[in-house]
């Protein structure tokens, strides 16, 4: 499988070799060189220096026909930016973006990208490692089913008001 | 009008300003806290210091109230996830958002953003504009001292009226083709210039004073 990375920072990068390591094409794209210093020696994949809110940047490092895109660099938007270029302009069928805002996460889990919460995630772990009952809140929301229903249309909005 | 304003920079300052006086009720949305406290003592307390990214910041500034939400950060992604946030979770009518890259504006419209503002665009067309018709525009260079050029010909050229053979171009230089009524077309020797055709050319560069010539007219004298 092929998949994109977008933010090579300790989840991304981990992430990058741990694809790399079990057989997957991987690419994996940042705006600094040096946090590529984070992949080890072995990474087999392709690292590439290139804004990943850029469409013909991220054409050009190869997107197109990825069967992945996981936008995980430190800003809640630029994720989000990233994951619905990923899948409205390159018709990627999994798409997830990091989003640390929690009413963010829901919201553009409603509008079809999935979302990983670190927040909720952190807060359910240390719940949970105090034996204490968890938050409600899923850390991790699966898009809207993945059929490109383009945002804004009758059965994205129809979500999103809900 | 409540006219919700998300980003205190020069943009957004002023449009917050403009839109007060005018007698709107606005609140303007700035997260850097030492900006608000700026803005806030010149305007009065119509700002917010909170990041308008935020849903839970949203709902407190009176999203869910607003006929329109202006995003005009700095950065595109910010002003994307504003008005998708303001459209798809607060419902608001309109949605306006500020796009620094051009290349964005065709992802913003289709995710449902209302207005698009874009700088970068204004100014393009407006340089576009005022590049001076008689002058010869130079396309590419495509290669050292060979040059691409177009002429726009105006009433005033000596080419209208006149075939490419009765121009007679100096050697070093060729009309590649031809664009009237927005169609670019092949030039023969026998093809007739008319006032509007805007006229294709390949040359060196010492022949561009006698393209020049022909083409628009004799160079004005300095």
């Amino acid at each position: 499988m092929k998949a994109v990375i977008v933010g090579c920072g300790r989840v991304g990068g981990f992430l990058a070799s741990a694809l790399d390591a079990t057989g997957h094409d991987v690419i994996i794209i940042d705006l600094l060189t040096r946090a590529f210093d984070r992949l080890p020696a072995t990474f087999g994949g392709e690292a590439v220096r290139a804004d990943g809110t850029d469409e013909e940047a991220l054409r050009r490092a190869g997107a197109d026909g990825a069967d992945f895109f996981l936008a995980l660099t430190e800003g809640d938007n630029r994720n989000i930016m990233a994951a619905q270029l990923a899948r409205e302009a390159f018709g990627i069928g999994t798409v997830y973006a990091k989003v640390n805002d929690p009413m963010r996460a829901q919201a553009y889990a409603e509008l079809g990208i999935g979302t990983v919460c670190r927040t909720t995630m952190m807060v359910d772990a240390l719940l949970g490692a105090m034996k204490l009952p968890s938050g409600s809140e899923p850390s991790v929301r699966p898009g809207a089913d993945h059929d490109h229903a383009p945002i804004g249309t009758a059965a994205a909005t129809g979500h999103g008001e809900a | 009008m409540f006219v919700l304003v998300v980003g205190g920079g020069k943009v957004g300052y002023y449009l917050t300003r403009e839109l007060s006086e005018s007698g709107h009720e606005v609140v303007l949305m700035e997260k850097d806290r030492g900006r608000a406290d700026q803005i806030a003592d010149e305007i009065g307390s119509i700002v917010v210091a909170k990041d308008g990214c935020e849903g839970s910041a949203l709902a407190d500034a009176g999203a869910n109230r607003a006929d329109v939400v202006a995003a005009v950060t700095g950065d595109d992604e910010d002003n994307l996830v504003i008005c998708q946030m303001a459209k798809h979770h607060f419902a608001v009518p309109k949605t306006i958002a500020r796009v620094n890259n051009p290349k964005n504006e065709p992802l913003f419209k289709h995710l449902g953003v209302d207005e698009l503002i874009s700088p970068t665009r204004m100014i393009l067309g407006s340089i576009e504009q005022d590049i001076p018709v008689h002058e010869l525009l130079h396309l590419a260079p495509l290669s050292h001292e060979f040059e691409l050029v177009e002429a726009q010909l105006t009433v005033e050229s000596p080419a209208v009226g006149r075939t490419l053979l009765q121009l007679q171009l100096p050697s070093g230089c060729s009309v590649v083709a031809l664009v009237r009524d927005e169609i670019a077309q092949a030039v023969g020797p026998d093809t007739v210039f008319r006032a509007g055709d805007k006229v294709i050319a390949a040359g060196r560069a010492e022949c561009e004073p006698a393209l020049h010539g022909m083409l628009i007219g004799a160079l004005p004298v300095a």
